[in-house]
């Protein structure tokens, strides 16, 4: 129907090029915004178990101490949540699974679910912990994404960002409370693979939301 | 012209045989079966594709035929044998999907029935549980081999919880002290009752605390074991005066007083000190009442109103450490001191109660972060729901059925042995979030995508048997993955998983039986709304709902027109309204403010009551506590006078006895003074006579560990106070020390303070008359129960009021949600006040109504009897008729001539000829100065062209004193049922009326030499009718040959009156029919005559276009003929007439009456198209024609050039638009619609709106509004061809289009039009055209320029005028 139609290029074009950016700039602040948000809870759920990143004391200093972990974890789902779309685009295969705000709403409580359950849950040993971790963001992945590039991405960012924290740790910037090293590597992979794989999810029904509504005032115009 | 009427009877009809639709049902089934395994949407599709309103009414029988066809039994087989385990699984899952939807839709109201009681029971463990959160767990040990449990855990002891190590925070020994003066003297006063018995505190209190036990380990007291606290939380200096501070944690209700005993006997009133500690307001927690009491406020028996006269209060010491020795010393110390004689509580068990962590903010911020996401998602999900009758109603249904189904799985795995102890509130949203609500939606979505032309139960079979097999395989697959996680083996993990399982069945349980069923209601609803709106009838009309609701008191105002249209006033129908006004309307529409406010204070009201310390509960459940026969089954509180007492008198006689005692045992003086001693001493030798004073106070096993009436807060709060938290530990409590205590009534008066005997309230016992007491007590408490009563069932019926508000200030016109979709003016349901008016209907034709035509001020009708109709397009008057048959020159033959002379007037010469018509017919018509023959035969003996059958009739101002009564002459004969020779002719015609009418509104005649024509004309229907018109009858005998012979000279110019009319059109006083033979005529609109007539094509005229002085006619070989009329005048007859021309001639003619017209073929063009041309439109001196070949052209009308030859439709065409701005739009068979450029022959835009044809298009300066055989409308952007939106309209509607306005729309549905506001899309309006049910569809529909609408409706004409259009155009 929109090839058919013979319309004037120039001034929709443009006014849809700004609009593609503000679209990208509000989906960001929206991303950014929810990262923060998603950070500061998961890391109250993380406080109450004290296994938290940074010293404990915590309602008093969350926000003042560790201010800057919020806002990476923002930034962070921001750039996931714009990449995810972009990197569907690029490879040509728009996601068609599941795109519903319900089922974006869900993949939401399944993750808090997961960092609640690695918060509340007393488990045998870090063994069992991290598989089952491991296993739940796989089931995440499965249930509400089902791309490979989502998977690899997912993978790929987990593994980086675990180093990164590594390497904060190594070089002091702050250090775990709890001294068990090993523990605290093997459950952080999962939660960030499958935060990157919720933020996608969220990215990526955004995207789908600007497009039509992009599509629709292109209409109207 | 399509034919949607027999879609919609059928339908109507089809639900009245359910039984039959029953048995066809069953046989169906496996037929359904193989088209759904095998190709289950293409099949699907397929019926959606080809139903049309015809194959679709016979659907369901042809199904089930076609299914007896094919269901014996070896059909299966061979499928099967070729079908594949899985898919023979899938077929057997939705054969029992398809009949457990025909289960559910055909018994809704059981089966709902059915699973609330299922749902209730699997809740009922439920109760037993401590509410979820912070409820504390509890373990029991023996107390004699009692040893603090150690830190490690130790793994033998499998009964043993894992929170049981280390010591307790505390362990709790509670004395339990009931303490009674006995016996019971009638000369005390209420509150002796608890002052003596209270004051006996301290001294126990001084007992325990100076209790020492020492054996070979050393000396212990209590200070050396008790737990020592040190200071009150800061916050709390308001109980600093009531709590311990420093030392032991001791409390008592000895706290009131500091531990003083000399604070107590001073203190004057000592229910206001309890009371003065009290919080104000609903409090659910441990008040410091419990706390100092040790036992629950009801039980403490320290009131005005205590019949039982009994105190019961604990004193709890809390100690650290547990030392048996100690206490058992106590124990039997105290024993020894306070002997309970009938006591046989047990102590040989201990309760460590563990309570969990408390909710602080840390925690419930995730919490509220999951519950936000929970409403999010239930919110996205419940959203989709769409295209049924209540959306809130189901999604209500569906969160209903996610959160039962949870519940029952706790209740189930509660029942079945496994105590919770995940938090509930924590887990839950992840439990409804894994169980989800999407099976729901995607049952929801596949019943609502099936046809709904079908019955609801085979709509509900249909659309569960669809989704079957994905909703299984997801189960399934759901399943699976928790059951993965059961084998986490992490406990938390494996309990939630067992939830989630167990969730997950219940909640398929409740899909299928619950929201199905729920689902068929909601269906079936929404199709008698449909059905209610489909019928015209009453129904519509009346207010939506005549029955019960309707205010009876109001008698039915004289009937209203059964086609009322209601149309909302102006500032209404067109306004947007912003949006705080529509949160004003929708406020004003709910009554939100006012049902919160009376409901909060129905709440407040309540709380009030409720925490009236003093109050009307408390009174009235000491009232009714001590009247009851059954109240308490201790017994001891009865009063002796109802008949029981000697029972009591012998086996446990009690204090209160004593009331009865005295008056028989001595003769005390009744009335006697409260609190004199005189009194007091007698009545004290009267007990001493008395049956010895055994104590009323029992035992029993409640009291065994009583501290299980306290809120379970009980403890955690008395310990908060000190700043220690039971949060995840646990406290020991040890068995109550019970000590009775009898306080002699001596003792009683001695600790009572003087204020006493002036404070108390008035007692409540007077001593005049003990029957008359308790009559009155009977009478208050009946009195008051009355009165509650009665207060009660006014706060409901003021509620129900506020609740339901559907009549609430409704004036004949009900706004109620269901005729929502009737009568909406916005979209909020508030609905102003309404203006009526009616439509016209033009009733004549005796058959339905093929062709229609106007120009404004004329309206010319053409039924399939092929009979012609003009009416005035402003009053609906019938001003001529052309009727078909030969009759009607039969009839001009003879000398019942004059009844067809439609208002020509003799002129000069008509006196002749007025008696002459008189004489030879009789004719009764008063203006029956028609002409004779022989005028005729001279008319055309001039030389007049011999098309005309007759000449032009002058109209003389003869007679123009009278009323103009040609409208009111109705030459129809053949609209009566024929009667032949020899019948006996019917009643004649009834004139008088409409001849009387017509006078009356003209002026009154003149008692003139005319004859009064009201006399001439009303006297034939008396009798004389039929006798005058039989001659004519009768010389009609020899019928139509020797009329044909007659016609002389005229035979060329007959018209032809064995075809049918095809295509009709009407300019000025001409109507250009187009007849099937291909003739064209042209007749007089105002005299009913045949003005010209050209037969030079043979093939039929499909389609007429009548511009200036041109007619365009379309034939069905597809060629195309261009006509010019000509109009001469003709000199020498208006001469000879001389006569001028009425004064009240149709103001549009062009052309006067006498002129000479006629039809020439100018050109023909052959081969304009390969197939029939199926429209033609002209305007703006284009004409253009769309045909079967695909292709539309466009003709200049001046010289019939074409133009263009315009392709790009892929099917025939359908519709055409174009109007004065040269714009123009094509709609095909392809449900395509095209834009073109007249001027360059260019397509401007393309779109594909329409699954099937495109019926109706019609443009507005903004935009192009489209109706396909799909039953949509669509509204498109005309510059930009971008569809606006679009209105799905109910089946078998929408043919017809039309614009009143730049924002009026107005379609035709079954036997109503709908107006709409074209920027919104809103409906606006529906308008039932008449009361005959049976839905005639309305397939044309005519914008007059006045704003009227002229519409076919079966064998009638409607026209409804559009007031606030009018009013627009001024």
């Amino acid at each position: 129907m929109a090839d058919q139609r013979p319309r004037p290029l120039q001034g929709p074009y443009i006014s849809v090029m700004t609009n593609r950016t503000t679209n990208l700039l509000a989906r960001g602040a929206m991303l950014f915004s929810v990262g923060v948000f998603l950070a500061l809870v998961l890391n109250l759920l993380q406080v109450q178990r004290n296994v938290t990143l940074f010293p404990p004391d915590v309602l008093s200093s969350i926000f003042s101490s560790a201010w800057w972990v919020a806002p990476c974890c923002g930034t962070a789902s921001a750039v996931i949540g714009l990449l995810y779309p972009c990197i569907d685009r690029r490879l040509g295969e728009p996601h068609k699974f599941k795109r519903e705000w319900s089922s974006v709403m869900r993949c939401v409580a399944v993750f808090v679910g997961i960092n609640h359950a690695s918060a509340k849950v007393d488990f045998a040993n870090n063994v069992q912990l991290s598989l089952t971790l491991a296993a739940l963001s796989v089931g995440l992945w499965w249930t509400f994404d089902r791309s490979r590039s989502g998977f690899g991405l997912g993978v790929t960012i987990a593994l980086l960002a675990t180093l990164a924290t590594q390497l904060l740790v190594h070089n002091g910037v702050f250090q775990y409370t709890s001294p068990d090293f090993l523990y605290i590597r093997s459950w952080l992979p999962c939660i960030f693979f499958a935060g990157v794989i919720t933020m996608g999810n969220i990215g990526r029904q955004l995207a789908l939301y600007e497009y039509k509504l992009i599509q629709e005032k292109s209409h109207q115009d | 012209m399509f034919p949607t009427g027999p879609g919609g009877r059928a339908k109507l009809s089809r639900t009245l045989t359910e039984e039959r639709e029953e048995r066809c049902v069953g046989r169906q089934v496996p037929l359904r079966l193989h088209a759904l395994s095998a190709t289950a949407a293409a099949a699907f599709k397929g019926r959606e594709a080809t139903r049309s309103p015809l194959s679709r009414s016979l659907d369901a029988p042809r199904r089930s035929v076609l299914g007896r066809a094919v269901l014996p039994d070896g059909r299966e087989l061979t499928a099967s044998t070729r079908m594949t385990l899985r898919e023979q699984l899938r077929g057997k899952i939705s054969a029992a999907f398809y009949r457990h939807g025909l289960l559910c839709a055909s018994y809704p109201v059981p089966i709902i029935l059915f699973t609330s009681a299922s749902i209730l029971t699997c809740c009922y463990p439920l109760l037993r549980l401590p509410l979820p959160g912070t409820g504390p767990v509890e373990f029991t040990t023996g107390v004699r081999d009692y040893s603090v449990p150690s830190h490690e855990p130790q793994g033998d002891l499998g009964e043993r919880p894992d929170w049981y190590q280390g010591p307790p925070v505390a362990y709790i020994q509670q004395v339990l002290v009931k303490a009674a003066v006995s016996p019971w003297d009638s000369g005390l006063v209420p509150v002796d009752v608890f002052r003596s018995p209270l004051g006996r505190a301290f001294g126990l209190l001084e007992e325990i605390r100076n209790h020492v036990y020492s054996d070979s380990s050393g000396t212990r007291s209590l200070e050396s074991l008790c737990l020592q606290v040190t200071d009150l939380l800061p916050g709390l200096r308001r109980m600093q005066s009531v709590l311990p501070e420093h030392g032991c944690l001791l409390v008592s209700p000895g706290n009131y007083w500091q531990n003083q005993r000399e604070r107590f006997d001073s203190d004057p009133d000592l229910l206001r000190t309890i009371q003065k500690h009290e919080p104000k307001g609903l409090h659910t927690s441990a008040t410091l009442r419990d706390l100092l009491f040790g036992v629950p406020g009801k039980y403490t028996g320290v009131s005005h109103y205590n019949r039982k006269r009994v105190v019961t209060y604990t004193i709890t010491v809390v100690l650290s450490s547990y030392d048996a020795g100690f206490l058992g010393s106590l124990r039997s110390r105290l024993r020894q001191l306070h002997p309970s004689a009938n006591c046989s509580l047990r102590d040989d068990h201990m309760v460590h109660v563990h309570f969990k962590e408390e909710i602080g903010v840390a925690e419930l911020v995730p919490l509220v972060t999951t519950y936000i996401i929970l409403f999010a998602y239930i919110y996205f999900s419940t959203r989709k729901i769409d295209m049924v009758k209540s959306k809130w109603g189901l999604a209500l249904a569906a969160v209903v059925t996610v959160l039962s189904s949870l519940l029952m799985s706790v209740g189930l795995c509660t029942l079945f042995g496994l105590t919770p102890t995940l938090n509930g509130g924590e887990i839950f949203p992840y439990l409804v979030v894994v169980i989800g609500l999407e099976n729901v939606l995607v049952l929801t979505k596949s019943v609502v995508s099936t046809p709904v032309d079908l019955e609801v139960k085979l709509r509900i079979a249909q659309g569960l048997s669809n989704e079957s097999w994905s909703i299984m395989k997801n189960m399934a697959t759901e399943l699976c993955i928790i059951l993965i996680g059961y084998f986490t083996l992490v406990p938390a993990i494996q309990e939630f998983c067992l939830f989630a399982v167990v969730g997950l069945v219940s909640d398929f349980f409740l899909q299928m039986f619950f929201f199905t069923t729920v689902l068929s209601i909601d269906i079936r609803r929404m199709e008698l709304a449909d059905l209610n709106r489909r019928l015209p009838a009453e129904a519509g009309l009346l207010p939506a709902k005549p029955g019960p609701l309707r205010p009876r008191e109001a008698p039915p105002p004289p009937r209203p027109s059964p086609h009322t249209i209601t149309l909302q006033t102006p500032a209404f129908r067109n306004l947007r309204l912003p949006k705080r006004l529509r949160v004003v309307y929708f406020l004003a529409r709910t009554r939100l403010a006012q049902r919160i406010i009376m409901a909060g204070t129905v709440i407040w009201i309540g709380i009030l009551v409720y925490t009236d310390p003093a109050g009307i509960r408390t009174y009235l459940a000491a009232q009714v506590s001590e009247q009851s026969p059954l109240g308490d089954p201790g017994g001891g509180g009865l009063p002796p006078h109802l008949g029981v007492a000697p029972v009591f008198r012998g086996g446990d006689p009690t204090g209160t006895l004593d009331i009865h005692a005295a008056p028989d045992a001595t003769p005390v003086p009744e009335n006697q003074s409260q609190g004199h001693d005189a009194a007091a001493n007698r009545a004290g030798s009267a007990i001493a006579q008395a049956p010895p004073p055994v104590p009323q106070i029992t035992w029993g096993a409640e009291d065994e560990e009583g501290w299980r009436r306290l809120s379970f807060r009980h403890w955690p709060s008395l310990f908060s106070y000190y700043n220690l938290t039971l949060a995840k530990r646990y406290i020991s409590i040890l068995p109550v020390i019970p000590v009775t205590v009898h306080v002699s009534p001596q003792e009683a008066l001695d600790t009572r303070h003087p204020q006493d005997t002036r404070h108390p309230p008035p007692p409540p016992i007077p001593k005049v008359s003990v029957d008359l007491q308790t009559d009155l007590t009977l009478y208050k408490v009946a009195a008051l129960g009355l009165a509650a009563g009665v207060l009660l069932v006014l706060l409901l019926f003021c509620l129900y009021r506020v609740l339901c508000p559907r009549n609430y200030g409704q004036n004949g016109v009900a706004h109620g949600r269901r005729r929502r979709g009737d009568l909406p003016c916005d979209d909020y349901g508030y609905s102003p006040p309404v203006s009526e008016i009616s439509p016209l209907l033009l009733r004549g034709h005796s058959m339905d109504i093929e062709c229609l035509a106007s120009d404004g001020m004329l309206l010319a009708s053409c039924c399939l009897a092929g009979q012609i109709r003009v009416w005035d397009a402003q009053t609906g008057d019938c001003l001529t008729v052309i009727p078909k048959s030969g009759f009607r020159r039969n009839s001009c033959s003879s000398g019942g001539g004059c009844w067809e002379q439609r208002d020509g007037v003799g002129g000069a010469s008509s006196a002749a000829h007025e008696s002459d018509c008189f004489e030879a017919g009789g004719g009764p018509s008063p203006p029956c100065d028609g002409l004779s023959e022989e005028e005729k035969w001279e008319g055309e003996g001039q030389g007049g062209p011999p098309l005309r059958r007759r000449p032009a009739t002058l109209r003389p101002t003869l007679f123009t004193d009278q009323p103009d009564l040609t409208p009111l002459i109705d030459t129809n004969f053949t609209s009566q049922p024929p009667s032949h020779l020899g019948t006996p002719p019917r009643l004649g015609f009834d004139f008088g009326g409409l001849v009387e009418r017509a006078y009356m509104e003209h002026e009154p005649p003149s008692p003139s030499a005319y004859p009064s024509p009201s006399s001439a004309s009303s006297s034939p229907p008396s009798g004389a009718g039929p006798l005058q018109r039989r001659p004519s009858l009768g010389e009609a005998a020899a019928p139509h040959s020797q009329d044909r012979a007659s016609a002389g000279p005229g035979g060329a110019a007959k018209a032809d009156w064995e075809s049918s009319v095809w295509a009709m059109e009407l300019r000025g006083n001409l109507i250009a029919a187009g007849r099937s033979s291909g003739k064209l005529e042209l007749w007089d609109a105002v005299e009913g005559s045949l003005r010209c007539c050209n037969d030079d094509g043979a093939s039929g005229i499909t389609a007429l276009a009548f511009l200036n002085n041109r007619i365009v006619a379309a034939r069905l070989n597809g060629s195309l003929d261009f006509f010019t009329v000509e109009i001469n005048k003709p000199l020498c007859l208006l001469q000879y007439r001389g006569g001028p021309a009425r004064s009240n001639a149709a103001p549009s003619t062009c052309y006067s009456s006498e002129d000479v017209i006629s039809c020439q073929l100018t050109r023909s063009v052959q081969c304009a198209h390969q197939k029939p041309i199926t429209v033609l439109r002209a305007a703006a001196g284009r004409v253009v024609t769309g045909s079967q070949d695909h292709t539309v052209r466009i003709y200049r009308l001046e010289d019939s050039c074409c133009l263009f030859t315009l392709q790009g439709h892929s099917g025939g065409i359908t519709a055409i638009y174009i109007d004065q701005t040269m714009v123009l739009a094509s709609g095909g068979q392809d449900g395509a619609i095209c834009l073109w450029d007249v001027l360059t022959g260019s397509r401007v835009s393309h779109v594909y709106g329409h699954r099937g044809d495109v019926t109706s298009l019609v443009c507005t300066t903004s935009c192009v509004i489209s109706s396909g055989l799909d039953d949509l409308i669509c509204i498109w952007d005309r510059s930009t061809g971008i569809k606006l939106y679009s209105i799905q309209q109910e089946v078998g509607c929408g043919a017809s289009l039309g614009v009143i306005s730049e924002s009026l729309l107005v379609t035709g549905g079954q036997g109503c039009v709908s107006f709409w506001d074209l920027n919104y899309g809103d409906l606006l309006q529906t308008v039932y055209l008449g009361q005959s049910s049976d839905g005639q569809g309305v397939r044309q529909l005519l914008v007059l320029d006045n704003a009227a609408i002229v519409c076919d409706f079966g064998s009638e004409l409607s026209l409804v005028y559009v007031p606030s259009v009018l009013e627009k155009l001024d």
